[in-house]
């Protein structure tokens, strides 16, 4: 059970695969389908060709197609269930065993993508020379000294590099499995908690929901991407299946209180619908500019905020990376605030 | 953000003439700007010299000015229009240069203008090498390492700690005059020496070098709200070291890992807000070490540029058009995006297909001149290709330029020779690079004499082993899936065709038989990810095809494809034109051509647009897909028309003029056999294949003759032989270049004046566009002549031979549409020179001075409409049809590269050079003369120094000359035997050495200032040497030269006229609706 994904561009691979850029402990699809698929490995950084990183993982790869054709098939019906085989099975008794499969619609798959048990995160971005935003991180790195954030990421299927940034913006993080209680999440005694991204439908995830609830107004939350979604569902909201999604790293979103327009890293399927939510618990702060769906809110007086998109990028524009100081400036803020209000108590 | 309601008229600088580096692409930004802010609502006040661009016509600005792109003059039309803002980003550099020049000058803050759009200061910051980079590292962005030196040992010790090679560039010298690059400690300290000498200032900027390190480009666009997005990555092929405008490039990037590429969107924004480029687009250039990834920003456009042009076209983003909008205020989410309809410009286009740009050199138009490509820019034009792969996009690309036809290597290249090849890059290296792969020399090795990326070398390497697969079969044999690899790894039928050994016609059946055709896919700006409402297409070999053709009655126009000399934005104009009527005329109208920089590759200029190579398979396909009712091939000169026959032969529907006319007026023989039977004169003529018999014809005419090969365009390789010896040489030399094709040997007509006719024909009736007068005599190819409509000195009776002539002939041909025909009068009487029944460089021109658009009329006479119904102003004599001249002149001026080409000759010929042209308008001759002359670059001056010095021929004739100048208040300095003639016409003029006959000598007065003006015309080659000098001299220190005796006698005039007029201008609306007089 998983995802086949099928790349617009034609030639993949060019540069190779190297580990800095592995998002995950392994790969998660189930195939993938190309134009064209290098056979060389052409970059400074690479340490091993797609094709043999891709083997190693046995992920087969489907190439030399009209990749185009059958993107525009998906445009037009939607995403489809689809089977691979290489045995020689005759294609009509392959897309009756397509048909079987079941939609993604009501899937529960964050839990079987999580990691089993709790762990430390410990690396932080990798430095390319001359990198333009290295300076930014080393203000904050001096800053880090000063104060250092205590953050339990819950992982749906975490991408590595929000961890990697939510370290680089000063916090120790903590990633937890998908079903963690927010009981023991609290018992860890968090400034922030973090919503991962993860795969399928936000509905049956009801444990996370459940966990949501439990946690909001109790510690700053920061949701990306599923995480966005559970939040809609937690604060009353309902999500809804696209026909196709929202895939590639050329989304415009329009960040509402500034005016200002990200280009933002998209992959999700699923939509929280923004009509659904109480509008006066609930502010919409970002909408999609190609098709007008929610795509990030906050809570009007509860420390909680979360977006569709990822602006973790990686890979993709990096023009919402100042999520991550928002999660800081927002449990800096909690802190603040509790410690005065010990303060007043005492 | 809405759009400003504070301003209501913006003024627009165009970019002048075609040149070397700045060509149609301006023309393209300039018009999609004009026709943008006119929709937004805001008047458009417009100058450009250049006549040959769409954005000058009268209909899309509201008030155009075809006046010289000087201070003086842009400041009288906005002392007449008084703008309130000036857009200074779409005229490249040039406009950007006036821009500036008249912000510092006073001028806009005299007006109240503002500019928009860029401010001064971002300008100059982005201009100045030094100020860029302090921007930089002000953003803590790395950039080539570097210091100012003023003494040797300084610089010895700065180049040791950068380690070589270095770079080192002379502060304030002239382009780049004194810069180099050097590769030891032993070079450095002689050239640093030379650069100290050379810099007025005795200062050198050391700066490490990044050649042979990876080139991307980045096209972005900033809003008023510091919305920012990259439209397009560009990588160049060739590294750096070679002039992106000389480099094959291509979108999007394919070798940075998301991490670096990341990174480089993050400096180019960090660039654009610290350069404080508030609105519109840039490009950014970039370095990259191939082996560490450290990366330097290297410059900065703060305006549309070529690539931005080329940018546009890849992706299907308008970036001319938008920042046009982004100017006047607007956001990037406020503008919807064309392509899709329902998303908005505030996007970042995704590619799910490969373009590749390459540039067309013409090197052999400039004897002399090093074909080496390095720093600076030397490519005419450029053809863009796209695919779904690089190796398809590459092949198409490659195929795209002219001519052709598959390369071949000479077989027993050494390989000695094939390292020098790759190693020292020249405009054949992409074709070498294909033959050292196929000769089996190592990618690794390759990869190191070229520092080409290992990923195209591989690309490359695929092509070859291909090939060689291909060529294990036959064209009888070969399995379809072999023949659908072949085609879809971009390879021509005539590349095939090659391989085994037939004829791309039997490839080409074996094709239909085994069912391997194209498939058109579109061009969307978004990966299928949203439905398109503009097809843009291109072919690819896949399973889906999306052209989606309309059953309605639809015209094909074939594009010019890559500028080059001769055959330039004239042919694109003509072909917009025809588009334009015909949609006018609700016809669906299909564009192909592979040219990046046109108008006529606008997705908006055409219903529909293919970006397709102009060859027989390539326009097949499309029209075998469209099933258009017409295909046009007269208007994008001679790359269409050479398909004409071809295409005819394959049953497709030529309309206008038939091809076999074409033909036949381009065949000597049956048409002197024509001219005969019309009893119209023409120079004695004969042709040759062999040098013996190419003597016994020359023999026969009488010296001198004008010797050229057949089929031409531009003039190519055409000389004018005084003896039989270099009759005999030249054929002998062209049945080394190829294929027997007789050469072609006319008498030549000295001192003749030359006219050029345009007229346009029904089958029945023909109406004269225009008759201009060359300036220059005949044997100056008419694309490289001055000259001027209506003419100055023709009588009313030679006239009216012309006309006469032209009716004749084009009722003769059975001439539908336009037809252009070059006459020479000698003593009275008309010889014709040459008659092409198609479309010519002149017509944007005579459409310009006389307000009629000849090219729309032409195409509307081609879908069978008649010249009666047109409604032209004409006036009639004896009988023929001629368009009404009005009260003024318009003089035409050709732009020449020479100063690309150190080291070559100036001086003109039959040989066509010249790359662009201006227009000058005005009620005396005299002053149309001198703005075009000042529009070309030539400053005619009021007064001082001219040197003079005439062959024998011209001294009889030079007294009236000198008097006028002397009289103008010049003073004369002569060479002896000049001198001696004006002395005996009683004409005071100093002698001066030769550059042989002592010292100071003539170019040691040009260098040190002492010399205003020169007309020198030369006479054969012995004393070729001293005036190539003294003309050279004139180039670099830019002083007008002028070299044919009648140039001098309109110069003459023209100064007379600055003397006697004040500076006026004049839009274009105004002139065209003054009354046609009916006289001249």
């Amino acid at each position: 059970m998983g995802q086949i994904v099928c790349l617009t561009y034609p030639h993949i691979g060019n540069v190779g695969a190297n580990l800095d850029d592995e998002e995950s402990a392994r790969p998660y699809i189930e195939a993938l389908v190309v134009r064209e698929f290098s056979s060389l490995a052409s970059s400074w950084r690479s340490t091993e060709t797609a094709q043999i990183y891709l083997s190693r993982h046995e992920i087969p790869v489907i190439w030399d197609l009209d990749t185009r054709a059958l993107v525009r098939h998906i445009r037009k019906v939607g995403a489809l269930r689809s089977v691979v085989a290489t045995d020689g099975t005759p294609a009509d008794q392959l897309v009756h065993e397509a048909r079987k499969l079941p939609t993604m619609a009501g899937l529960e798959l964050a839990g079987h993508v999580s990691c089993e048990k709790p762990y430390e995160w410990t690396k932080g971005s990798i430095d390319l020379t001359a990198s333009p935003w290295r300076e930014e991180m080393g203000e904050a790195a001096s800053e880090a000294e000063a104060r250092r954030f205590r953050v339990v990421a819950y992982d749906f299927g975490i991408k590595q590099n929000i961890l990697r940034l939510l370290l680089d913006h000063n916090c120790d993080v903590t990633v937890v499995p998908a079903r963690t209680k927010a009981e023991d999440v609290l018992e860890l005694k968090p400034d922030g908690v973090f919503l991962s991204n993860g795969p399928g439908d936000p509905e049956p995830v009801t444990y996370a929901v459940e966990n949501i609830r439990h946690l909001l107004g109790r510690v700053p939350i920061f949701g990306i991407c599923l995480g966005h979604q559970l939040c809609g569902l937690a604060l009353g909201g309902r999500t809804f299946k696209l026909k196709f999604g929202h895939h590639g790293a050329n989304h415009p979103v329009k960040n509402l209180a500034s005016n200002k327009v990200e280009i933002t890293a998209q992959n999700h399927g699923f939509a929280v619908d923004p009509d659904s939510l109480p509008a006066s618990d609930v502010e919409i702060t970002h909408v999609n500019l190609n098709d007008h769906t929610n795509e990030g809110m906050r809570h009007r007086s509860l420390p909680l905020f979360s977006v569709q998109y990822h602006p973790e990028a990686s890979p993709g524009p990096h023009d919402s990376h100042y999520l991550f100081k928002q999660f800081t400036d927002m449990m800096k803020e909690t802190k603040l605030s509790n410690a005065f209000r010990r303060g007043s108590k005492r | 953000m809405p759009k400003r309601t504070d301003i209501q008229k913006i003024l627009i600088i165009g970019s002048g003439p075609i040149v070397i580096g700045q060509a149609c692409e301006f023309d393209y930004s300039g018009t999609q700007a004009c026709k943008a802010l006119r929709a937004e609502g805001y008047q458009v006040v417009l100058v450009n010299s250049n006549p040959a661009t769409i954005m000058t016509d009268p209909e899309v600005a509201d008030r155009t000015y075809i006046e010289p792109l000087t201070k003086e003059y842009v400041e009288q039309i906005i002392a007449q229009e008084r703008p309130q803002a000036l857009l200074p980003t779409v005229g490249g550099q040039t406009g950007l240069n006036l821009a500036v020049e008249l912000a510092e000058g006073g001028v806009l803050e005299k007006y109240g203008v503002e500019l928009i759009g860029a401010s001064l200061r971002a300008i100059k910051v982005a201009e100045d090498r030094l100020w860029f980079k302090d921007a930089c590292r002000k953003v803590g962005l790395d950039v080539p390492a570097s210091a100012l030196v003023n003494n040797v040992q300084d610089a010895l010790r700065l180049a040791d700690q950068l380690g070589y090679p270095v770079v080192i560039r002379p502060s304030f010298t002239l382009g780049g005059t004194g810069g180099s690059i050097a590769y030891n400690r032993e070079e450095f300290a002689e050239a640093i020496a030379h650069a100290l000498d050379t810099s007025p200032v005795h200062e050198a900027l050391v700066e490490e070098s990044v050649l042979g390190w990876k080139e991307f480009e980045l096209e972005v666009m900033r809003d008023f709200r510091d919305n920012f997005v990259v439209i397009c990555s560009i990588e160049n092929f060739d590294p750096m070291g070679i002039h992106t405008g000389d480099s094959i490039t291509v979108a999007p990037v394919q070798t940075l890992t998301d991490k670096e590429y990341q990174r480089m969107r993050d400096a180019a924004a960090a660039v654009i807000r610290e350069v404080g480029v508030e609105t519109g687009g840039s490009n950014i250039q970039f370095a990259v070490q191939p082996d560490t990834g450290r990366m330097v920003v290297i410059e900065m456009n703060p305006r549309v540029s070529r690539s931005s042009a080329l940018a546009s076209k890849a992706t299907g983003f308008p970036i001319a058009k938008i920042a046009a909008r982004l100017a006047v205020g607007m956001t990037l989410d406020e503008i919807p995006n064309d392509i899709t309809r329902v998303t908005p410009s505030c996007f970042e286009p995704t590619m799910d297909y490969v373009v590749v740009k390459i540039p067309k050199w013409q090197f052999e138009k400039f004897s002399g001149a090093d074909t080496t490509l390095g720093t600076q820019m030397k490519s005419v034009g450029e053809v863009m290709a796209i695919g779904r792969t690089f190796k398809e996009a590459l092949q198409k690309g490659i195929r795209s330029l002219e001519p052709h036809t598959p390369w071949r290597a000479p077989a027993d290249t050494p390989v000695s020779l094939l390292r020098e090849k790759l190693s020292t890059p020249r405009p054949d290296r992409i074709h070498w690079l294909l033959v050292a792969l196929e000769r089996g020399l190592p990618a690794a090795e390759v990869c190191e004499l070229t520092k080409i990326d290992p990923w195209f070398v591989r690309q490359m390497e695929e092509i070859v082993i291909l090939a060689k697969r291909a060529a294990g079969v036959t064209v009888g044999t070969v399995s379809h899936e072999l023949l659908r690899e072949t085609k879809r790894n971009g390879m021509s039928d005539e590349q095939l065709a090659q391989i085994w050994n037939t004829t791309p016609a039997v490839v080409r059946h074996q094709r239909v038989k085994t069912r391997v055709a194209p498939v058109f896919k579109r061009v969307d700006t978004c990966a299928a990810e949203f439905e398109s409402y503009t097809p843009y297409l291109y072919s690819t070999y896949e399973d889906e095809d999306e052209s989606d053709p309309i059953a309605q009655p639809k015209i094909v126009i074939l594009g010019s494809g890559p500028n080059r000399i001769g055959q330039g934005i004239e042919f694109d104009y003509c072909c917009c034109h025809a588009s334009f009527a015909l949609s006018e005329d609700d016809y669906e109208t299909v564009m192909i051509n592979c040219n990046p920089e046109t108008v006529s590759t606008d997705y908006d200029t055409s219903d529909r647009l293919y970006f397709e190579p102009l060859t027989l398979e390539d326009v097949l396909a499309v029209i075998e897909r469209e099933k258009p009712q017409g295909v046009i091939v007269q208007f994008g000169g001679q790359t269409p028309l050479n398909l004409a026959l071809e295409l005819k032969r394959n049953g497709v529907p030529i309309i206008g003029t038939a091809p076999e006319s074409i033909d036949l007026a381009e065949d000597r023989r049956r048409f002197g056999r024509l001219l005969e039977e019309l009893g119209i004169p023409q120079p004695r003529n004969g042709t040759a294949l062999v040098p013996e018999e190419a003597a016994r014809v020359a023999g026969e005419i009488g010296l001198p003759v004008l010797v050229r090969p057949s089929y031409v365009l531009g003039g190519r390789a055409m000389v004018i032989a005084y003896d039989l010896n270099t009759v005999q040489e030249y054929v002998a030399q062209a049945a080394l270049m190829g294929p027997a094709r007789p050469v072609l040997i006319d008498q030549f007509l000295e001192e003749a004046t030359e006219v050029d006719v345009d007229a346009l024909a029904d089958g029945d009736d023909v109406v004269i566009g225009g008759i201009m007068e060359h300036i220059e005599e005949a044997g100056v190819h008419s694309g490289d002549s001055s000259c001027v409509l209506p003419p100055v000195s023709l009588s009313p009776a030679v006239l009216d031979r012309i006309r006469d002539y032209t009716k004749r002939l084009a009722q003769a041909l059975q001439v539908v549409g336009l037809m252009n025909v070059q006459y020479a009068i000698q003593r009275d009487t008309v010889y014709v020179l040459e008659v092409n029944p198609r479309a010519s460089r002149t017509v944007p021109y005579v459409s310009k001075a006389t307000g009629v658009p000849l090219a729309k009329v032409a195409a509307r006479l081609m879908t069978g409409r008649k010249l009666a119904e047109m409604n032209l102003p004409l006036v009639r004599t004896n009988g023929v049809a001629e368009i009404a001249v009005r009260d003024y002149y318009a003089v035409k001026s050709p732009v020449f590269p020479f100063n690309k080409f150190r080291g070559v000759d100036t001086i003109l010929g039959p040989e066509m050079r010249s790359t662009g042209e201006v227009m000058g308008i005005s009620k005396t001759f005299g002053q149309a003369f001198a703005k075009a002359q000042l529009a070309a670059g030539q400053r005619l001056p009021r007064k001082g120094t001219l040197f003079i010095s005439v062959n024998d021929r011209d001294k009889k004739q030079l007294g009236a000359l000198g008097r006028d100048l002397a009289g103008l208040g010049f003073k004369l300095v002569a060479t002896r035997g000049t001198a001696a003639a004006l002395q005996a016409a009683g004409i005071e003029a100093e002698p001066v050495y030769k550059v042989n006959e002592g010292r100071p000598n003539i170019v040691d007065l040009i260098k040190t200032g002492k010399v205003d003006l020169i007309i020198n015309t030369p006479l054969g080659r012995e004393s070729f040497y001293d005036e190539k000098s003294i003309r050279r001299a004139a180039i670099r220190y830019n002083i007008p030269c002028i070299t044919t005796l009648s140039a001098a006698h309109a110069a003459a005039r023209g100064i007379r006229a600055l003397h006697e007029h004040a500076l006026e201008v004049s839009a274009l609306q105004d002139l065209h609706g003054k009354k046609a007089s009916a006289h001249r």
